[in-house]
């Protein structure tokens, strides 16, 4: 009932902004993968392919003024924030024109200028963080929304919990998005904890929780639309989990390291390259959100293969700008650990 | 000219600031009623959107802090007990506070102050900690550790106005100190050690407690038996001014550090290591630290006081370095 009112509720433009920033996270991240094997990024990088409806559901409320917080999988969360993917591309790589002049990598950056106030590698540790930057909007009497990104296995630190508590406490205009993936890298969510919904937790801190299809763009924009509308009116946080599927090569090796038998969980570790369950690509949040596009005639095949191609364009020219653009001078490493003395304040 | 305790001293320093600038709140545990005192009657005058009291929940209380200061808060995190808080919220204060600078490539700025209570004897094996050589492995934190309520207020202000983070120990035998406090505004810069007995034969660096059991030792052992010894409060670990100690180094020719953290990795070993590598050539005896015992701090005090640093023991070191040599 409510994904056919809102196909219709929003407008073309609206409709197909959600498909594009869908197709923009997963042409990155396939190109992320494909440029993993041949040494051109530095650190670790954890795609998110499969997971992008969260994201770009969630982001679909926010004003250019409403700050995220990113998880350790943090690309697609900020393309959907609207962060430029040639500086993205850049950050990944070590260059000098990436937003954190190559010190944050894929895992740990931020990007101030659209207020995607950092990515952690530490799960669970962006919680208090996101947390404060809410009570910052709440000490200013400010309407802005924070939105704090993390995962199922997240779910299970401490600050999660110590944080939940804090914001119902104090009233905090914050959104927490649980992107149950159900795996935490290979534990089986099931096996991390003996609840079947993580937003069942928000009942301890006295907060509203609602889970959702994370595979369904529409489901969590509607879903995050209400909590953004509570935030935004001082009525409280959210917990609002998303279940999704990370194609992901390790949560991939995962799954098929637990979905065979014993005899082969003894003879082999896990397996790079294991392929995507059929069940996870029929719940592909793209190719079923375009399905739903054309059969309610928003869209045409030609036009959406015509976003997706210059999408795909888009981000060869981000990969470009980065390989073309230069490494930081070795020795601005040791710049950034201080901030410059404040003018006026040592008389 | 008027006598004031330490804490008092460091209460008045965060009311001045708050008062100051209207981007400088206090975060934390008990901060309405203040256990040590250092918040004692900001709520008060403040209110609650600029003291904000949070639950026992150390590292959602020092991220949220975090997330205020990159929001352009300059927050005071009472963490009461460094020995039980600094422990616990250690991935917020040494990962993610420590870093945030650096790894946004400078987008981002954390002016914040952690204010711990760490020392003393018999309070059990966690509270008596002295952690700041932990902090000291962690680029992009500053530390003070003031010895007099004189500088506990200018440091404090000079923390508070820092636009990086900084760990302030505040020495809990020092707590109920009077000392002289100007009524005027100072403050006290960080990086400057400050140079309390000038003498010629010795050199003494302490910081915290241990300066005052150093200038006992200084003026009347020492003293009396005709040598002169130089104590030198190096005040700010982080950043250490290395000049001063060189500087009296090159004097004296010889050297005892005297510090209550623990004796492995400690700050002893830090200026120890410097003494060797900057000023091997003035060095006229080894270099001796006198520290504690690598062990706990247990709560019998008969325990406690074998293991932790006394007058005895800095006149012994001190005894052994001036005689080296002599025949």
């Amino acid at each position: 009932m409510m994904k056919k009112d809102l196909i219709t509720e929003l407008n073309r433009n609206e409709l197909l902004d959600l498909y594009e920033k869908m197709v923009r996270i997963r042409v990155f991240e396939e190109k992320i993968e494909e440029l993993g094997g041949k040494g051109h990024l530095l650190g670790p990088t954890i795609p998110c392919s499969g997971e992008e409806a969260v994201h770009v559901g969630v982001c679909a409320n926010l004003r250019r003024d409403d700050k995220v917080v990113a998880s350790h999988r943090p690309h697609g969360e900020f393309i959907a924030k609207g962060s430029d993917p040639r500086r993205m591309m850049a950050e990944i790589m070590g260059k000098k024109t990436g937003f954190c002049k190559g010190k944050g990598g894929s895992i740990n950056m931020a990007d101030f200028s659209t207020g995607v106030l950092g990515a952690t590698a530490v799960l669970g540790s962006q919680i208090p963080y996101a947390t404060g930057v809410a009570l910052a909007s709440k000490l200013e009497n400010k309407d802005q929304v924070t939105i704090c990104f993390f995962g199922d296995g997240a779910s299970n630190e401490g600050t999660f919990h110590e944080s939940l508590n804090l914001a119902s406490v104090l009233n905090l205009p914050i959104v927490y998005i649980c992107l149950n993936n159900g795996y935490a890298t290979s534990l089986p969510v099931e096996e991390g904890m003996v609840i079947t919904n993580i937003s069942d937790r928000a009942s301890s801190y006295g907060m509203a929780g609602e889970t959702v299809d994370g595979n369904d763009v529409l489901a969590v924009y509607e879903a995050a639309r209400q909590a953004v509308i509570r935030a935004r009116k001082k009525e409280g946080p959210t917990l609002l989990e998303c279940k999704a599927h990370c194609w992901h090569s390790l949560s991939r090796e995962a799954v098929s390291y637990f979905t065979r038998d014993d005899d082969y969980r003894n003879k082999f570790a896990p397996k790079k390259g294991a392929p995507i369950p059929e069940e996870w690509k029929a719940r592909d949040p793209i190719p079923n959100f375009k399905s739903r596009l054309l059969s309610n005639e928003i869209t045409t095949e030609r036009e959406t293969e015509e976003i997706t191609n210059r999408i795909k364009a888009e981000i060869e020219e981000a990969v470009n700008f980065a390989m073309e653009s230069p490494y930081p001078m070795p020795e601005e490493a040791m710049e950034d650990i201080f901030c410059p003395a404040r003018e006026g304040d040592r008389k | 000219m008027s006598e004031k305790m330490f804490i008092q001293a460091i209460n008045e320093a965060i009311a001045e600031e708050m008062r100051r600038d209207e981007k400088v709140v206090v975060i934390g545990q008990d901060v309405k009623v203040s256990v040590f005192g250092a918040t004692t009657r900001l709520f008060e005058e403040f209110g609650g959107n600029r003291v904000i009291q949070t639950p026992v929940s150390e590292a959602a209380g020092v991220g949220s802090a975090l997330g205020l200061a990159v929001s352009g808060f300059r927050p005071i995190v009472e963490l009461v007990v460094a020995g039980f808080s600094a422990l616990v919220a250690s991935d917020q204060i040494l990962n993610q506070v420590t870093k945030i600078r650096y790894r946004t490539g400078g987008q981002a700025k954390a002016p914040m102050v952690f204010l711990f209570c760490y020392g003393g004897t018999g309070s059990g094996v966690f509270h008596t900690q002295s952690l700041y050589p932990i902090f000291m492995h962690f680029p992009g934190l500053k530390i003070a550790i003031p010895s007099t309520p004189h500088d506990a207020k200018g440091l404090m202000k000079t923390a508070i106005r820092d636009e990086n983070p900084v760990a302030f120990f505040l020495s809990a035998p020092l707590h109920l100190m009077k000392g002289h406090v100007p009524e005027e505004e100072y403050i006290t810069p960080f990086g400057e050690a400050t140079i309390l007995r000038e003498g010629k034969d010795l050199t003494m660096v302490a910081t915290g407690f241990c300066v005052h059991q150093v200038l006992k030792v200084a003026s009347e052992y020492l003293n009396k038996r005709g040598y002169s010894a130089e104590v030198i409060d190096i005040r700010t670990p982080v950043p250490l001014d290395k000049q001063t100690i060189l500087d009296s180094v090159k004097k004296t020719g010889k050297v005892i550090i005297v510090d209550e953290a623990q004796r492995t990795c400690g700050l002893a070993s830090e200026i120890a290591a410097t003494v060797v590598e900057q000023g091997f050539a003035f060095l006229k005896a080894p270099i001796k630290r006198v520290t504690p015992l690598d062990a706990p701090i247990p709560s019998s005090t008969p325990l406690g006081n074998y293991l932790v640093l006394n007058e005895e023991k800095i006149i012994k070191a001190a005894e052994e370095v001036l005689a080296y040599g002599r025949v």
